[in-house]
């Protein structure tokens, strides 16, 4: 059956994550990712972009990047939004992100801390 | 909204922002009976009766960012397009269920989409709130629950991106033994 062996896989990942979780513990050097989930975010396709990121984080390994979410913030037509947010760093807004941005602005941005400028909010 | 998984998305941050710590999901497929039916279940504040009638308006928000609020009205649009209804009873201090009821044969019905991304997003960005994803699909079930699989993680959290990876293809293949395929 399916599930059993899914099961079993999940006993081998749990394994494998917390080897990973123990290299680090402290939450004071993470970064943040942070993704806009109102109902405009939503339609907009956040969903997508959030899943990208999770699975770059996972593919990548990065055990210091936390993902959470927020929501509307007034800027409904420059969803779906991500904000970075680098430790002792300013925060960082993305516009009109869409999967494929969102790998990239981890690849560049949270991984070798490269400010894709032109994907950033314009001035307000 | 281009699919019914993002209404039950945008539903349950509704739940989240009420404050609920316990979230059930269930969606129910009868051919037989042409029904789909989404029903959400939330331990929240819950709403007194003259919010509950005023959730449905789209001018209606306890926001301050922005006058309207559109995740209710939107549901309430894609039921009424299929139609369906959408029904919500809360009481104050105890939670709020939503349910929505399609004709599942209507040609305008919006497609389900994909149940397995909606509860993977949900988990990851909610480790601390338990969910309980049941679907039935002509008369056989999917059960989900963070609470039986946060007990098999031990001290690895739920929304480690290994643990969400895993969540979202067991959903995937889960749904798909659903629908008969193997």
């Amino acid at each position: 059956m399916g599930v059993i062996k899914s099961i079993e896989e999940l006993e081998k990942i749990r394994d494998q994550a917390r080897e990973l979780i123990n290299l680090r513990k402290d939450n004071e050097n993470k970064t943040r990712i942070v993704v806009g989930m109102g109902t405009c975010g939503i339609s907009a396709g956040a969903r997508e972009v959030l899943m990208a990121i999770l699975d770059e984080i996972k593919k990548r390994n990065l055990t210091d990047v936390v993902v959470t979410e927020t929501g509307c913030i007034g800027m409904c037509r420059f969803e779906p939004l991500v904000d970075v947010i680098k430790p002792n760093q300013p925060k960082v807004t993305y516009v009109n992100v869409n999967p494929e941005k969102a790998r990239q602005i981890v690849a560049r941005h949270v991984v070798n801390n490269q400010v894709i400028d032109e994907w950033v909010i314009p001035n307000i | 909204m281009k699919e019914l998984s993002l209404h039950v998305l945008d539903i349950v941050e509704n739940s989240l922002r009420a404050g609920a710590t316990e979230v059930e999901i269930r969606v129910v497929e009868d051919s037989n009976e042409d029904i789909l039916s989404i029903e959400i279940k939330d331990n929240g504040r819950g709403m007194d009766d003259e919010t509950v009638k005023k959730a449905i308006d789209p001018f209606f928000t306890t926001r301050t960012e922005r006058k309207v609020g559109l995740g209710l009205p939107l549901l309430v649009q894609a039921a009424k397009a299929a139609e369906g209804n959408v029904a919500i009873k809360s009481i104050p201090g105890k939670g709020t269920t939503v349910k929505a009821v399609f004709k599942k044969s209507h040609i305008d019905l919006q497609p389900l989409g994909d149940m397995a991304k909606t509860i993977s997003a949900l988990v990851a960005l909610h480790p601390e709130v338990e969910f309980i994803y049941t679907h039935v699909k002509e008369g056989r079930k999917l059960r989900f629950s963070t609470k039986e699989l946060k007990e098999k993680l031990q001290e690895v959290p739920i929304n480690n991106p290994l643990v969400i990876d895993w969540i979202l293809r067991f959903l995937k293949k889960s749904l798909n033994e659903l629908s008969g395929g193997a």
